[in-house]
């Protein structure tokens, strides 16, 4: 669709930089291809919307199902909320990573992202940026609500959302080394939560203390340090693994 | 130096040779370290004070638990050398390592939660080791499913080499994570932090099993690893000979 505008303005801006040095240069068009690589992504999904908001109906409906299966007295949802939000997103962000490879995948796009010359992991740095932008931010935006819902007091918000945001950057990062493991298989669903959930635990561990924390009216800070820890550590390491799965995938 | 060695080692016909020659010198010792260890663990050790003859139990558990982590480690640095290196024996190992540690993590499992039954009075404790070893297998399981997953050797092995770094790296993390949340939510009521020494009599017994276990585990691989290697080069020239000689 528009991967043939790839390769266009990334010449252009080398040909702009001009008497840069040479390693601007050089670098200037791994980040431009990163950012076409991103809107292309955005810009292809919203031309699907109802792709984009079946994971937050599954997190909705996850969150939905604790009032009906425990007891919908708010003091004891209030208690359960934490777990139930972050075993809610880390389900709905698992869902999500279908989307994540599948179609770039099938059409081919993947490999021409791995013959284009620029480097593969940034590029797969921004796919899971773009699948961030286009899952993990608008779930944390709706976990604030869905907390609500389970009688969570309005001053615990903000750490939930911070908390969500975090967390979920670390998610979708996990997501894409197992979804680019798994790209060749025909039926990967059950084995992609097999790979993503044991890496995932981490996250939810301190995802939920820090929300515990916020909704108990504490200093959830500690937790939410831990949690953009983890989410340095895979912002740094994920997208090199990626790469490597998906060369490994297309070969 | 020369490192002709370091090279035989990516062969072939020459780890299928060397693995057979090593494989006795291996589980003999194995053996009658075990069958040792287990006698004077099992017999001759006196009975703890306070946990009785349920103790020992742990001449089992503990070298399994041990194996089930030694076991991630080889097959996690054995992957991350085929995947750099390209080398096909690496992967053999890596691939051979993960049924055996699977099965000594689930061998920890059980028997850490029968020695639970009598000591915390429940099968299962959310204690962080338990827990720990618990993803350990979901762990393995993933890597076992992510090679089964796949038809090809070479693709099988490229990719769950991956996973097995990927994996590697994480363990401490997930270790750490789970002892921290476990610190948060449970009273320190199980495990006492600071164990009184073992006497020799207990100790002794204990390294025999673990060395015992260890060496069980090196000729275990060494015989998978053959397996492996006859699977992979079953149209290979060099084995038509060697099965012949």
């Amino acid at each position: 669709m528009r991967s043939a505008g790839l390769s266009a303005p990334a010449s252009s801006v080398a040909v702009a930089a001009g008497p840069v040095s040479r390693d601007a240069a050089a670098s200037a068009p791994a980040l431009t291809a990163a950012c076409l690589a991103v809107s292309r992504d955005l810009a292809l999904a919203f031309r699907r919307r109802g792709q984009l908001v079946q994971p937050l109906a599954f997190f909705v409906l996850v969150t939905l199902l604790f009032p009906l299966a425990v007891s919908p007295e708010l003091a004891r949802l209030r208690s359960i909320a934490p777990g139930v939000l972050w075993v809610a997103a880390l389900l709905a962000s698992l869902l999500a990573l279908e989307f994540l490879f599948r179609d770039d995948a099938q059409d081919g796009t993947l490999e021409q992202y791995a013959l284009s010359g620029q480097s593969l992991t940034w590029l797969m740095f921004a796919k899971t940026l773009a699948h961030w932008l286009l899952t993990g931010l608008p779930l944390s935006i709706v976990a604030p609500f869905a907390a609500l819902s389970l009688g969570v007091g309005p001053a615990a918000l903000p750490g939930i959302l911070a908390a969500m945001v975090v967390g979920t950057v670390t998610l979708s990062l996990i997501g894409a080394i197992a979804a680019a493991l798994t790209l060749g298989m025909k039926r990967s669903g059950v084995l992609l939560a097999l790979l993503t959930l044991p890496l995932s635990l981490p996250v939810l561990i301190c995802g939920a203390r820090a929300t515990e924390l916020a909704v108990s009216g504490n200093a959830y800070l500690a937790p939410l340090e831990l949690l953009a820890a983890l989410a340095v550590l895979a912002v740094t390491l994920a997208p090199l693994a990626a790469a490597a799965a998906v060369r490994i995938s297309l070969e | 130096m020369s490192w002709t060695w370091f090279h035989k080692l990516a062969s072939p016909p020459y780890v299928y040779k060397l693995a057979a020659r090593l494989t006795p010198w291996f589980a003999w010792p194995a053996a009658l370290l075990i069958l040792a260890g287990l006698y004077a663990g099992l017999v001759l050790a006196p009975p703890d004070y306070q946990q009785g003859e349920g103790f020992r139990i742990i001449y089992v558990h503990a070298p399994s638990a041990w194996l089930s982590i030694m076991v991630y480690v080889v097959m996690g640095v054995s992957a991350a050398i085929g995947l750099i290196w390209r080398i096909k024996v690496a992967h053999a190992v890596a691939a051979s390592c993960a049924p055996v540690g699977a099965s000594f993590t689930v061998a920890a499992l059980v028997t850490g939660s029968l020695w639970g039954k009598p000591m915390w009075g429940t099968f299962w404790e959310w204690d962080p080791r338990l827990t720990s070893e618990l993803i350990l297998l979901f762990l393995y399981l993933g890597y076992l499913g992510l090679r089964a997953g796949f038809d090809d050797t070479q693709r099988a092995d490229r990719a769950s080499a991956l996973l097995a770094v990927v994996g590697l790296v994480n363990v401490p993390i997930i270790h750490y994570s789970v002892t921290w949340w476990n610190s948060l939510h449970q009273a320190p009521s199980v495990m006492r932090v600071g164990k009184p020494a073992m006497p020799a009599a207990m100790l002794t017994p204990l390294l025999m099993v673990l060395l015992g276990f260890t060496l069980f585990f090196v000729a275990l691989l060494l015989v998978r690893l053959r397996a492996e290697v006859l699977r992979r080069e079953r149209t290979a020239s060099w084995l038509r000979e060697a099965l012949r000689a």
